[in-house]
């Protein structure tokens, strides 16, 4: 089967010109949209990094500040080797997932997909305790290694310990995305490599894993970023010598008006526009969109026994692992009091019984939020990643790097510039400020977790070929019905992707939305689950709480799954 | 765009979300008589018996309770201050009342309640410029994990400079008082129990003990509960509240104390203020000051009165000898240089833990060879690099002067306001010469044991 890998991008961008002003005006609602629900609130809470704190005056001094401080430049250098390590480990929990699910037949590959999405939703605080009473220095495998062997593993202790977890946690940005990127490949790619002789490993390393990059890029892109903007795992485990949890420190301090915490928030969107400019310089020139569509995927190889279950060995071990923290959780939820020992004292189901006399509210308002939090996100997500891949339109890759950059942005500066721009105006017909309404808790979760949506969406997109599209328009379809019929339905797998990560985070978040929560009927789960965090006797029911969370979580990307994989077979493409 | 992905996904998807979107709003639709609203960092445990009991007072009144950390209520309240809707802010720390009374946010109100003494220990219970009140009070102390005590066979500790003891090491946590109102307040009763020098000298041979400075000050109990740390560094109503929940732990008020009282405000244009000064008068009132010894919230009531009603053992701090602090507490001298011990704190201790602990375990290690075979050359070196470690980069007679602690409070509320330099630029130079210190420190003690 020949490939038809498209090579004509410049002449048909030439054709496309004449077309643009649909996308243009799309470019431009999108770019009205973020200016005002990102960049104008984030602007007015940062603009102090460029203030002079005695004059009012503006000036870069804070930066140079900033520069001369060892404790910043120490902690640049730690949030970097931390988050470039993080890629690597995350790398090696992620790839077999990946791979053995897509390539092989194998039953559960759904469930596997799903529990190694469930990493990624920790609960905020909960979280930390059953990861501290687990690997913690004191947890629960350190007593038994002490007791049976003499000796400890400082799991998450220093930068190494914030190294694991993190990889731990956000692994399944790497699996999710490879995962959509692998199932996208053309077939016919591996059969003339197949036929011309290459097989196993080499075939892996030359064809498959080359094709399968831009969800590669896409999920190790993330994790680089999030690991490098992310304060939780350095909070929990007391590493304050990195650059997020330095922003957030000094910008959460009772009564001190410091610029140099907004500095430091400037300096990681910097630099993660900056990164992301280096992963955008590593994709160009290449290309990875294939034009064959009816093979959808790899070939699906059945597995000999002994490979089976030298397979399910690996895939089992890497599950225990990554999920000790959320079984740590469940325990938690059960448990009368645990401290200081390996498993808790004892079990009861009372905290479940507490929590859901009060708890249904908390789960359809996170429902809601999330939910549509994740719509908006791969609405956009779709529309930007065509604006910058398939126009010219000026300014297109600024609206890509303005929509990535709201990754850096602690959650704290939105809430605060979110009060700071919507109070003052009221919700048309009430007198109720706009930024009590709980719609903007929503657009909070939608642009704090549209870069999740957008790289999806971008990976996608470049696996699509241009010549499909070409096709399609020679034939006389129109732009929009070419998006509408061929792009976006050969995206599906991408967006999905998309909405489930932005869906699974957004259900948790809660920097931002413990800022804007105005009315307790209006509060997500997470911050239910701050609410009996705040006491000792609320630890059972908070654990609880999280559990739900997960649960649910768990429920929509399973669904998430089990759907694409229908829709697959109904539309005949296994 | 999204018809076409996969028509089920997306009708499934639009579907759930507008039926849960409508839900919602119908929720929301329920009118409501009279609403008071209240923006607290209290647990629930704590509010929903106060809000049931208010609201049986009160049919035609419905509290709404907003959580939110002190430092997200402070910023709420001042950033929605144009149009508040908030009527009360209850909160603990009374450094959080001053920082929204500096602001110009909160408003007077006179108690009507009588019986309600003037001091507790040697802080007074209400703001005496009348801007906030406080309900209860609560003093600092150590709580330890018992089962973690046993393990590692560390005795228990009875006052504040047992923690400065090797046999500690990597066992203790505590909050910064960047984070913690409450933590500030123990850490200024130190420095003013111990004088600026002493009491940075102890606090820092402590806090080489820690294990951790948590981020927040539940952090603190929430490790000892779990064995992450097995000695905490806390405020009362956490120890006694992790016992009643049933965590092996211990809670004692070490001799050197100070009482701070936790406060209610009303805040400035209350949309219901007359209803705040109701809720007021109901914390102080008998049946609001009995609730006060629930065992989930086990706050120290403010009438002496109430503790006739209390528990065998209760604290009580109108007569208890060890809760009677001789010490006067100084607010001004506090309130002038508040953030700069909070930023020397973290300087000193927070952001340089690893360097701190380091040089702590050689001084230690040198320390224990010495007491086994005395050598006066080590013992010389072992001094000077305790020396070192205590060294601060700030004279007490700077840090009082409010031009230099102006740096760290320069919140301009004129244009023409002028303050010099930076809080950024002067940290920078701390930071080099704690860094420096704390590495020479390990040094000395280190070539110390070499000579051994």
């Amino acid at each position: 089967m020949p490939s038809n890998t498209s090579t004509r991008k410049g002449l048909f961008r030439l054709d496309f010109s004449s077309v643009q002003w649909g996308p243009g005006i799309v470019a431009t609602l999108i770019g009205v949209f973020l200016l005002i629900v990102l960049v104008m609130p984030v602007a007015k809470v940062m603009y102090v990094a460029f203030q002079n704190p005695d004059t009012g005056a503006l000036t870069i001094n804070n930066f140079i500040d900033f520069f001369n401080a060892a404790l910043f430049r120490e902690s640049f250098a730690n949030s970097f080797y931390v988050a470039s390590m993080s890629v690597i480990f995350a790398t090696i929990i992620a790839m077999p997932l990946a791979y053995f699910t897509t390539r092989f037949n194998f039953a559960g590959s759904t469930l596997i997909q799903t529990l190694g999405m469930i990493p990624l939703i920790m609960p905020p605080f909960v979280g930390a305790v059953a990861m501290q009473l687990f690997f913690g220095g004191n947890g629960s495998v350190n007593l038994l290694l002490d007791d049976y062997f003499g000796f400890t593993v400082p799991f998450m202790e220093g930068l190494n310990g914030v190294i694991l977890v993190q990889s731990v946690h956000f692994f399944p940005f790497i699996l999710i995305n490879l995962s959509a990127s692998l199932n996208n490949i053309d077939r016919s790619m591996e059969e003339a490599a197949l036929n011309l002789g290459s097989s196993g490993m080499r075939l892996f390393r030359r064809i498959v894993f080359p094709l399968a990059m831009p969800g590669y890029i896409a999920g190790a892109s993330l994790v680089f970023l999030k690991v490098f903007d992310d304060l939780g795992t350095p909070l929990l485990l007391n590493v304050n010598n990195m650059l997020a949890p330095q922003a957030y420190l000094r910008i959460t301090s009772v009564g001190i008006s410091d610029p140099i915490g907004y500095v430091i928030s400037v300096i990681l969107v910097l630099f993660s526009l900056f990164s992301m400019w280096v992963s955008f310089l590593a994709m160009k020139g290449k290309d990875y969109a294939t034009a064959q569509k009816g093979g959808g995927g790899l070939l699906r190889r059945d597995l000999k026994p002994w490979e089976k279950f030298g397979c399910y060995a690996v895939i089992t071990i890497i599950l225990l692992f990554v999920l000790a923290p959320h079984t740590a959780l469940g325990l938690l939820s059960i448990s009368t009091v645990w401290s200081y020992s390996p498993l808790p004292d004892g079990y009861t189901l009372d905290h479940y019984s507490e929590v859901f006399a009060t708890a249904n509210q908390y789960i359809t308002n996170t429902l809601l939020y999330a939910g549509l939090a994740g719509l908006i996100d791969i609405i956009l997500g779709t529309a930007i990643a065509y604006i910058v891949w398939r126009t010219k339109i000026w300014g297109r890759k600024a609206l890509d790097l303005v929509a990535m950059g709201a990754l850096a942005i602690p959650g704290v500066v939105i809430g605060i510039g979110y009060l700071r721009m919507f109070y003052d105006i009221n919700l048309p017909f009430s007198d109720v400020p706009m930024a009590t309404w709980w719609g903007i808790m929503v657009i909070a979760l939608a642009v704090r977790r549209l870069p999740y949506a957008l790289r999806a969406c971008v990976a996608a997109l470049q696996q699509v070929s241009l010549s499909l599209e070409e096709a399609a328009e020679s034939l006389g379809a129109s732009k929009w019905s070419t998006i509408k019929r061929v792009v976006v339905p050969l995206m599906t797998g991408g967006i999905l992707a998309g909405f489930v990560t932005s869906f699974a985070t957004a259900a948790v978040e809660l920097s931002a939305t413990i800022m804007l929560v105005a009315k307790e009927g209006d509060a997500p789960l997470a911050y239910g689950i701050y609410v009996f965090m705040q006491s000792a006797a609320g630890r059972g029911p908070g654990a609880a709480l999280g559990i739900i969370a997960v649960v649910i979580v768990g429920l929509g990307t399973y669904a998430s799954h089990v759907i694409i994989e229908r829709t697959k077979k109904a539309n005949g493409l296994k | 765009m999204f018809n076409n992905l996969s028509n089920k996904t997306v009708k499934c998807l639009a579907i759930s979300s507008l039926a849960l979107a409508v839900a919602s709003v119908s929720q929301t639709a329920a009118a409501a008589e009279q609403t008071l609203t209240i923006v607290t960092s209290f647990p629930s445990d704590l509010t929903k018996v106060f809000k049931a009991e208010f609201e049986k007072l009160h049919p035609d009144v419905k509290l709404e309770v907003l959580k939110k950390k002190t430092s997200a209520g402070i910023k709420y309240i001042s950033e929605t201050a144009a149009n508040n809707k908030i009527d009360l802010f209850w909160a603990s720390a009374p450094d959080a009342f001053e920082v929204l009374k500096d602001g110009g946010l909160l408003q007077k109100y006179s108690v009507k309640v009588n019986g309600i003494p003037a001091k507790v220990g040697s802080f007074p219970i209400h703001d005496p410029e009348g801007y906030y009140k406080g309900f209860a009070a609560a003093g600092y102390g150590i709580m330890w994990n018992t089962r973690y005590t046993k393990a590692k066979k560390l005795p228990a500790p009875t006052n504040w400079s047992d923690l400065e003891k090797p046999v500690y090491f990597n066992h203790v946590g505590m909050s910064a008082p960047s984070r913690s109102g409450t933590t500030h307040l123990t850490v200024e009763t130190i420095l003013q129990a111990d004088g600026w020098g002493n009491g940075w000298g102890s606090l820092k041979r402590m806090a080489g003990n820690f294990k951790s400075v948590t981020e927040r000050s539940f952090g603190v109990p929430d490790g000892v509960n779990s064995g992450n740390f097995g000695v905490g560094i806390v405020i009362d109503f956490f120890g006694l509240s992790s016992q009643g929940a049933g965590f092996p732990v211990e809670f004692i008020y070490p001799p050197a104390t100070a009482l701070v009282p936790a406060n209610i405000g009303i805040v400035n244009n209350a949309p219901n203020s007359q209803m705040a000064g109701e809720f007021i008068e109901f914390l102080l009132s008998d049946h609001g000051q009995e609730l006060l010894l629930n065992p989930k919230i086990r706050r120290l009531p403010v009438n002496p009165d109430t503790y006739a009603k209390a528990p065998e053992g209760f604290p009580n701090p109108f007569q208890d000898s060890s809760l009677q602090s001789s010490l006067h507490f100084d607010l001004k001298l506090s309130k002038n240089r508040y953030n700069l011990v909070n930023s020397l704190f973290d300087v000193m201790i927070t952001y340089r833990m690893d360097d701190l602990r380091a040089a702590t375990k050689a001084i230690h290690a040198a320390q224990k060879a010495l007491s086994e075979t005395p050598n006066v050359e080590a013992a010389a070196l072992v001094k000077q690099a305790r020396t070192l470690v205590a060294a601060l980069p700030i004279t007490e007679a700077d840090a009082n002067n409010p031009d230099i602690s102006a740096v760290f409070t320069k919140k301009r509320k004129k244009a023409t306001d002028k303050v010099t330099g930076r809080q950024a630029e002067v940290e920078a130079k701390w930071d080099a010469f704690v860094v420096a210190n704390y590495e020479q420190a390990k040094d000395l003690a280190e070539q110390a044991l070499s000579k051994m």
